[in-house]
């Protein structure tokens, strides 16, 4: 039988409320790390558990929070990055809407662990029932004495307020989120230094995604070990999978890591819509390579889609069916990124702009001879030459579009017309 | 008239300023609580704002630009966002896009002349599973189909 971490209690009527989550085991995970561990603890346990982030990047959170030096004398922050906008991915919405108070314990715990009496929950504007969710969650843990001064009665205090954006996807990169924070335009920044040495308000930041920082009192309370039982190696825990696109049951999945993609699209997700063939799947969000039909037999965690040459990401799972034109929806995630562009970096403003401009016209069948060589040119002169990892991200789906559909792209060019016959009306769902 | 928060806004903003250690932090919430307040966020507002909080009003305006759920000309009361990003485009969000511009006579962008509806694509609304999306003022709106789409509009005063 699957156990479940993150949503085991996602349906039990009102567990949004205080006394409803303390009922299932909430908050005790917060007893525990304030009555027997010190902070110092609590980070070498999220370091044993091997819970690495959520976000996209894959880095060991116990280890980024190690990062923290402790004598700088400045005010530590903790920020929550709530700032789910990658194309593909919904799953934050989900524990935010329905468990408020895990990721709440969650962040007093991970506060607790770097020293940090003042942290942030950066919300995406959109998210208004999130936003609503999380408002009422706060003023209950307020009045529980989760939050605010001697929490628990051991001397340790914290503020936590929610600080709601304002409609940018690039304000989801680390960086670009403490300039919002600070009332900027969310332009990204140099690194180093990094944010766990001057990060918001020059202060050691440590900066955690929802799903990252909603493990942590699991793992207080039940132990590394118990949490390493679930998923890989070295992908340790439980992952929310998203699965959309195509496909019969989209929905976020809770499920081991190392799970074969296979079992999350024809198993959990019913297979693809209208009986149709699977085409393409996208792993874990728009910016990473996609994957072919015959590569769905690999296993979801961070290591084995890097070996299938793309990346676990945000594990937002697009998937694809054989109606699907790839330059179509080429041309649709160029243009995304164009929009989110930030427009500081020069490659990236000029270059993806570009790139959409160029899939746009293949599209509508006015590619010319040499355009793919172009595109993956214009990629060339992106890669690692931006201050984020948005221009990467941006040329992650044009180079593996090409590289795997190419023929797609010059049967669009040979005949200067879109030649598949694409199916992109609203579906009725079984 | 002059651009000034009412009682109420007032307090929100000094209840706003305590949650940061810097003032000019609170810029983005106070943007939000001006847009609720004054509906737009107008260059006279947007100079009000500025000098709430000590800043030049070249700033507020950068700022301002640089976000898409700011608003600084007039709009719809209702501000409609179609999700277009690819999970909503494999799922029919064309779809959604040219019912409600046949439906409201508007193309994207516009607003209609009882400025009622603004109609709006958007990147995406982090709802895929739930594709085609759109979000109105504080809500999302889900597995659109058509007759959905009207009876939304149709409720909506």
């Amino acid at each position: 039988m699957e156990e479940k971490i993150l949503l085991k209690y996602v349906d039990v009527p009102d567990i949004e409320k205080i006394e409803v989550y303390q009922k299932h085991q909430g908050y005790q995970g917060l007893a525990k790390a304030l009555k027997k561990h010190k902070p110092d603890d609590i980070i070498e346990l999220v370091k044993a558990s091997g819970l690495r982030g959520r976000g996209g990047a894959g880095f060991p959170a116990g280890v980024k929070w190690g990062f923290v030096p402790k004598d700088s004398g400045k005010p530590v922050f903790l920020c929550c990055n709530a700032d789910e906008g990658e194309p593909g991915t919904f799953k934050d919405r989900l524990l935010m809407e329905k468990t408020p108070h895990q990721l709440i314990e969650g962040i007093i715990i991970t506060a607790y662990a770097v020293n940090c009496h003042q942290a942030y929950i950066y919300i995406r504007g959109e998210f208004s029932q999130a936003r609503e969710m999380l408002e009422q969650a706060i003023k209950e843990a307020y009045e529980h004495n989760f939050l605010g001064k001697d929490i628990l009665k051991r001397g340790f205090h914290l503020e936590l307020s929610l600080h709601v954006g304002a409609g940018s996807y690039i304000a989801g990169e680390e960086t670009g989120l403490l300039e919002s924070l600070e009332g900027k335009r969310a332009e990204p920044r140099l690194k180093p230094p990094f944010p766990a040495s001057v990060g918001l308000f020059k202060g050691p930041t440590v900066i955690n995604n929802v799903e990252t920082i909603a493990n942590v009192p699991h793992i207080i309370l039940k132990g590394p070990e118990w949490f390493k039982s679930f998923g890989t190696e070295k992908s340790t825990g439980t992952k929310l999978f998203c699965l959309s696109g195509h496909i019969n049951k989209p929905g976020v999945y809770e499920l081991p890591m190392g799970i074969p993609l296979r079992e999350l699209i024809f198993n959990y997700g019913g297979g693809i819509i209208g009986g149709r063939k699977l085409k393409a799947v996208i792993p874990g969000g728009s910016s990473t390579p996609v994957l072919t039909a015959d590569q769905v037999d690999v296993a979801m965690d961070f290591e084995s889609l890097q070996e299938a040459g793309s990346m676990l990401g945000s594990a937002g799972f697009i998937v694809m069916d054989e109606t699907t034109c790839m330059v179509d929806a080429l041309a649709n995630l160029t243009r995304f990124y164009a929009h989110e562009s930030c427009g500081q970096c020069t490659p990236c403003r000029e270059g993806v702009s570009w790139m959409e401009k160029i899939v746009r016209r293949i599209e509508d069948g006015k590619g010319q001879k040499g355009d793919l060589e172009l595109l993956l040119d214009i990629c060339d002169n992106i890669s690692f030459k931006t201050l984020c990892p948005m221009g990467d991200a941006a040329l992650g789906p044009v180079v593996s579009f090409i590289t795997k559909f190419r023929s797609e792209f010059e049967d669009h060019i040979a005949q200067s017309r879109c030649p598949i016959n694409k199916d992109k009306s609203i579906k009725v769902r079984g | 008239m002059a651009v000034k928060f009412s009682r109420q806004a007032e307090k929100e903003f000094k209840e706003t300023l305590a949650c940061y250690p810097q003032k000019e932090a609170a810029l983005l919430p106070v943007l939000h609580l001006a847009q609720r307040e004054f509906g737009v966020l107008s260059d006279e507002v947007l100079e009000y704002v500025a000098g709430l909080m000590a800043l030049p009003s070249s700033r507020t305006k950068s700022v301002v630009s640089f976000y898409t759920l700011f608003n600084t000309k007039e709009v719809g009361r209702y501000i409609i966002r179609v999700c277009h990003t690819l999970s909503c485009a494999l799922n029919g969000a064309e779809e959604v896009i040219e019912h409600i511009k046949k439906r409201l006579h508007i193309e994207v962008g516009q607003t209609t002349d009882d400025k009622k509806f603004t109609l709006l694509e958007c990147e995406c609304l982090g709802s895929c599973n739930t594709a085609p999306v759109m979000h109105i003022n504080d809500r999302y709106y889900e597995n659109l189909t058509l007759e959905k789409i009207d009876q939304i509009l149709d409720s909506l005063e």
